[in-house]
């Protein structure tokens, strides 16, 4: 291999550092008008009036619109999921005649100029009738019910040697891209075409429901992507903001600009996680789980948005992770309240349940008196039952384990903390006084959706290559991948590539970048094209023009563990991570470098979820983290070293590179592992039951420890 | 609203004529008025950092200051980082180590990084953590960035004045 599993600089890099990036912010078109929003600032309310005189007449204004003059569009479609009945739920582009969140768009203003849109925005009168608002998912309407499961457990409760019950939960989080949502729309009169620039990762999906919302035909609407400030799982979806921007630009024939400000992107972008796991194992006098019943309750916030019930229906599907179980129940609730809609978030339902059942395999180790990791090892998946039928479906596939050898991984990771060394160490400094512990959690990730990617190359007549893709790129790299691939295939350096993306002007299939799924899918349609392209090199001179496909309709299986040793401040009740180690299998590594970054900085978000970022609403349903001063990122200070162990003992065998996705690994479990290691610091097995971990939280679980002694 | 003021502002050593309204940012008014799009905004309230440019050597927010206010500095943005098409040592350790993905906060922490060497170039790695916790980056985890600074500022004191 001469370019494959290389750390090749990035392609992307001079650009950006050159302050030269194109963000959505960034490009502006000649008359360009700026769009406001508009926005609710109670939970839940009826709407008497909106009154728009006074901000239409302010200078600059020329237009201001409520739900009557986008009454004919349809309301933001579901691309995920495929569970009926979900269409009440569904959010329109304005507040018709109630509000439901505080950040629900509610009018919007066109203006000349930024300033002007934002002084006329705040002349939009509101008369909105306050009604109680819903706030606890448990008592709350129930939008839809998911069902996941196998086995008879009837009879592995019969078997049971104990059962053990727990009920725990993940506070509300999300990506939060540092580049806040923005978009510009532009109408070409001339040709018809209707273009929106700062698409994400699904412009192709995008552009379709754009063009059926709004009444056009496919080809007549492009999205194009330039340089994106981070995805996440949150940017890139379809907001209602996307199609007013769209509809402004038809219907005010002028360029439409929007860009969003930070206090609206905390309570008007994808809330994620949220979630109570309830679980009830069967367990044998070994400590291997004969059962498992989960009853998972999601605060879906007001409206079921772009994924549907994906964040429920992921978490019930990845909720065995690595273990044999062999009997599995899961029902998911999904709940509506007076918050932010919920998508996705990295992970999505995995940080959840990774979380849920490794707390779980702490308490069976806890009750049988058993080291938590020899109850891990009795439960894994043996690599000689691979590829490995779940027993379940999610993403509209078959979850069949592709490949893996979880004690393996597991081995190699205690291998690298010296894992007794490292017990006894902590135990000496507990024994010193210090509140230290290690904690471990361990994942089965999952990578490479399909069903279909294409890409075609052009080795043009001076040698360099053109890549055009399907996929999109939210700042992880992609171009240096899909060159790296290509390069392997033509022996042609990557600097001489150009690799194309987010653009539905330039190839008719694309299915974005989500799910972890650029580097399996579109890697492997590179290659296809790649490989096609080198064929005709060999008869016909330059330039030259193939296409290639990969097709899959199974995804694969990343893994991986967590570790973390945390110290506990009794007097402050803060947590610092002082050691935080991330070992992951991903078939196969393109680009060692790019991996480590995408491990380590999953980690990051993942020890924030863990113990900083969270929102929270007071009864009236006011969110309560609405800036960075109150939803809180992590910062230099709080992330460690991150020690990143990477393994390829389990190439995928559904591609021909061996590759799984290395988006999502980094930041799985560490949920799970945090919580682990602060329990061994407390000494107390299962103290945390609830993410994150804040000062107060701790601060209780530590006086109530106090108390019981009393 | 106030009459717009004239004045000029010089940014990377070269003069910009501007007529801004009082109320705009120095952001605003580096990005919209001299075209200047590499100073990013990601919260406007001072917290993230990705605004931070030098005014006369010093790392500020440009967010949270009055275009009106920087007049008579010196101001420098990740425009003028680089030396022609020469990379900053800066820019070519952050390539190098991997310290940006998105790159939407890098502008931030190339000057915020460029400002603290240029004022302390023997800065303890401890102080120059305690620095960079003062922008956010979502994507890296801060690892490669403090890498890549700790790099850079061994290249920069090689480098004459």
């Amino acid at each position: 291999m001469k370019y494959i599993g290389r750390s090749v600089k990035r392609l992307e890099d001079r650009t950006l550092l050159l302050g030269r990036g194109q963000y959505a912010a960034d490009l502006a078109a000649p008359g360009q008008l700026y769009m406001r929003v508009v926005r609710s600032q109670v939970a839940h309310g009826k709407i008497l009036a909106i009154d728009t005189s006074e901000a239409r007449s302010h200078p600059g204004a020329q237009a201001v619109w409520t739900y009557e003059d986008v009454r004919h569009v349809p309301p933001i479609g579901i691309r995920l999921t495929r569970v009926g009945g979900l269409e009440p739920y569904q959010q329109t582009l304005l507040a018709k005649d109630q509000v439901r969140y505080v950040g629900e768009p509610m009018a919007v203003v066109f203006a000349d100029d930024p300033y002007a849109a934002e002084d006329a925005a705040e002349l939009v009168r509101l008369e909105v009738e306050e009604l109680p608002a819903q706030i606890s998912p448990l008592d709350a309407p129930e939008a839809a019910l998911v069902e996941k499961g196998y086995g008879d457990l009837t009879a592995a409760y019969a078997a049971a040697h104990t059962v053990v019950e727990l009920e725990v939960a993940v506070g509300r989080h999300t990506g939060v891209p540092l580049e806040t949502r923005g978009a510009l729309a532009d109408f070409d009169p001339a040709s018809g075409i209707l273009t929106m620039k700062g698409a994400a990762k699904v412009p192709h999906y995008n552009r379709d429901q754009v063009a059926r919302m709004l009444d056009l035909p496919g080809d007549m609407v492009h999205l194009i992507q330039g340089h994106v400030g981070g995805g996440f799982g949150v940017r890139g979806e379809l907001y209602p903001e996307d199609v007013l921007v769209c509809q402004a630009a038809l219907r005010l024939k002028r360029p439409v600009k929007w860009i969003e400000d930070r206090f609206e992107h905390l309570m008007a972008a994808n809330h994620s996680r949220d979630q109570i796991h309830r679980l009830r194992a069967a367990v044998d006098a070994n400590g291997f789980l004969l059962g498992l019943e989960a009853e998972i309750f999601t605060d879906q916030g007001a409206y079921i948005r772009t994924h549907g019930v994906t964040v429920s229906d992921l978490a019930c599907a990845m909720l065995p992770g690595p273990y044999v179980i062999p009997a599995y129940r899961a029902r998911a609730h999904v709940r509506l309240t007076n918050k932010t809609p919920c998508g996705t978030y990295r992970a999505p339902g995995r940080y959840e349940s990774t979380f849920a059942r490794e707390r779980l395999m702490d308490a069976v180790a806890a009750r049988l008196g058993l080291d938590p990791m020899e109850v891990r090892r009795r439960n894994f998946i043996p690599p000689e039952r691979m590829p490995f039928e779940r027993g379940v479906d999610t993403l509209g596939t078959r979850v069949v384990y592709d490949s893996g050898n979880y004690a393996l991984l597991l081995e190699k990771l205690l291998a690298k903390l010296d894992y007794a060394a490292l017990k006894r160490d902590l135990a000496a400094r507990r024994a010193g006084g210090e509140k230290v512990g290690l904690g471990i959690g361990f994942f089965v990730e999952k990578s490479g959706l399909g069903p279909a990617d294409k890409a075609v190359i052009t080795l043009e007549a001076d040698g360099s290559v053109e890549i055009v893709t399907g996929a999109a790129s939210i700042g992880q790299g992609i171009e240096t991948v899909m060159a790296q691939i290509c390069a392997e295939v033509l022996d042609i350096a990557p600097e001489r590539m150009r690799v194309v993306h987010g653009r539905t002007d330039r190839i008719d299939h694309g299915m974005g970048a989500f799910a972890s799924r650029v580097t399996v899918m579109t890697g492997c349609a590179v290659k296809a094209a790649a490989e096609a392209l080198k064929e005709k090199m060999g008869r016909e001179k330059p330039p030259l023009t193939a296409e290639g496909w990969f097709r899959s309709t199974h995804m694969n299986y990343p893994y991986g563990a967590h570790a973390a040793v945390v110290r506990v401040d009794e007097a402050t009740s803060a947590v610092k991570v002082e050691r935080f180690v991330v070992a992951c299998d991903i078939g196969r590594a393109v680009n060692p470098m790019l991996v480590e970054g995408q491990l380590t900085g999953g980690a990051a978000q993942g020890i924030g979820g863990a113990l900083l970022e969270e929102f929270l609403y007071d009864a009236s349903g006011q969110p309560l983290a609405t800036t960075f001063a109150d939803y809180l990122l992590p910062t230099a200070h709080e992330v460690p070293q991150i020690e990143v162990l990477v393994t390829e003992d389990a190439p995928s065998p559904l591609n021909a590179l061996g590759v799984k996705g290395a988006g999502e690994g980094g930041i799985n479990a560490a949920g799970a592992a945090i919580a682990a290691a602060v329990d061994d610091a407390l000494a107390r097995p299962g103290a945390v039951t609830r993410l994150p971990i804040t000062p107060r939280r701790l601060h209780r679980i530590t006086l109530s420890a106090k108390e019981a002694i009393r | 609203m106030s009459q717009p003021i004239a004045f000029t502002l010089r940014v990377n050593g070269k003069d910009y004529s501007v007529r801004v309204p009082a109320r705009r940012s120095l952001a605003d008014a580096l990005r919209d008025d001299c075209g200047l799009t590499g100073t990013h905004l990601g919260c406007e309230h001072g917290v993230c950092g990705a605004c931070t440019v030098l005014v006369d050597g010093k790392p500020i927010r440009s967010c949270l200051v009055f275009a009106v206010q920087a007049k008579g500095t010196e101001i420098r943005t990740v425009e003028g980082l680089a030396q022609e098409e020469k990379l900053h040592p800066l820019q070519q350790a952050f390539w190098e180590h991997h310290g940006l993905q998105c790159g939407f906060c890098t502008p931030g922490f190339l000057m915020l990084a460029a400002g603290v060497l240029e004022a302390e170039p023997n800065i303890s790695d401890e102080e120059l953590k305690h620095v960079l916790s003062s922008n956010l980056c979502r994507c890296t985890g801060y690892q490669n960035i403090l890498k890549a600074v700790r790099a850079a500022a061994v290249e920069m004191k090689k480098r004459p004045k």
